[in-house]
């Protein structure tokens, strides 16, 4: 059976279908980190004391990670727009980029982690960790999420470029989409836990 | 995106610098007025304010928005309203009179 639409705009939406697909799913990301969100305005608010994010987490290795995966976001684009002008070899180059950004963004993260449980501090140490690490444990699964996927394209899904090399680009534009998603969730979760 | 030619491309991608040149920047700014001691209030205005730019780049050059289908803007329209419900409705709970 051959998946319809996968290169082709579908004549009632204008899209093609992984496109449509992969922004409704983000439409639902959003609510699963908005309802997170909301969760701790309503902590926060209700809170007799809320402490200052920098004065209990790492502000510099935080500050590092912002750079890393807004820098992977430019290389996820730029593997694309490689494709887009039939240069595969970069963008091998430079999806390969994005994935060892994705690792080192885990690399930092785990640093952080680890120097809090090495003090003994888990997420049942007070209402501030259990959000910190509910918040940043979410996002570090996303990150998680799209190193499988962009490892596969990197990989053996990349075959697909030799055969259906229009399909193949709109897959990358897809896993883009949702890699400068999980982007967007820290650029707002960075402030929220870190600096406020 | 679809009929993208070799120049749009190029065009794209100095963008793109464009816009990781004030990301940097804006990252920079957050940190730098986290120093300044703002009062609660005026630091979360601040904050968010310059994040939400940061996002707007992001979604608008990196995801495309600036050119996209009227389908997308549709369902993304739908999420913002059900998004602001999602936010609010706790908060409309702090108003509640009932103690």
């Amino acid at each position: 059976m051959q998946i319809p639409y996968t290169v082709a705009a579908r004549p009632d939406t204008g899209l093609h279908n992984s496109k449509l697909g992969i922004w409704l799913f983000l439409a639902s990301e959003v609510m699963l980190f908005g309802a997170l969100f909301s969760s701790y305005i309503l902590l926060r608010v209700a809170a007799p004391e809320w402490p200052h994010g920098s004065a209990l987490l790492n502000v510099p290795l935080a500050f590092l990670n912002t750079i890393i995966l807004i820098g992977s976001s430019v290389t996820m684009v730029m593997s694309w727009a490689s494709l887009m002008v039939k240069d595969f070899a970069k963008y091998k180059r430079y999806m390969g980029l994005t994935i060892l950004c994705g690792f080192g963004f885990l690399v930092v993260k785990g640093f952080e982690y680890g120097a809090k449980f090495s003090h003994g501090i888990f997420p049942s140490e007070d209402l501030f960790y259990a959000t910190y690490f509910t918040l940043t444990g979410l996002h570090g699964l996303h990150v998680i999420g799209g190193i499988i996927v962009n490892a596969y394209f990197w990989g053996p899904g990349s075959k697909m470029w030799a055969r259906e090399p229009e399909r193949f680009t709109n897959r990358i534009e897809v896993a883009g989409l949702y890699w400068h998603f999980v982007d967007l969730v820290w650029i707002f979760l960075f402030p929220v836990l870190y600096l406020l | 995106m679809d009929q993208a030619t070799t120049e749009d491309i190029k065009k794209h991608v100095r963008a793109y610098i464009m816009v990781f040149v004030a990301l940097m920047a804006l990252t920079v700014i957050t940190v730098a007025v986290s120093y300044l001691h703002l009062d609660v209030t005026a630091a979360i205005v601040v904050a968010l304010f310059i994040a939400s730019i940061k996002g707007g780049l992001v979604a608008s050059y990196f995801m495309h928005l600036i050119s996209e289908k009227k389908l997308v803007y549709f369902t993304l329209m739908l999420t913002v309203v059900f998004f602001i419900a999602l936010i609010s409705l706790p908060l409309l709970g702090l108003h509640d009179t009932i103690k």
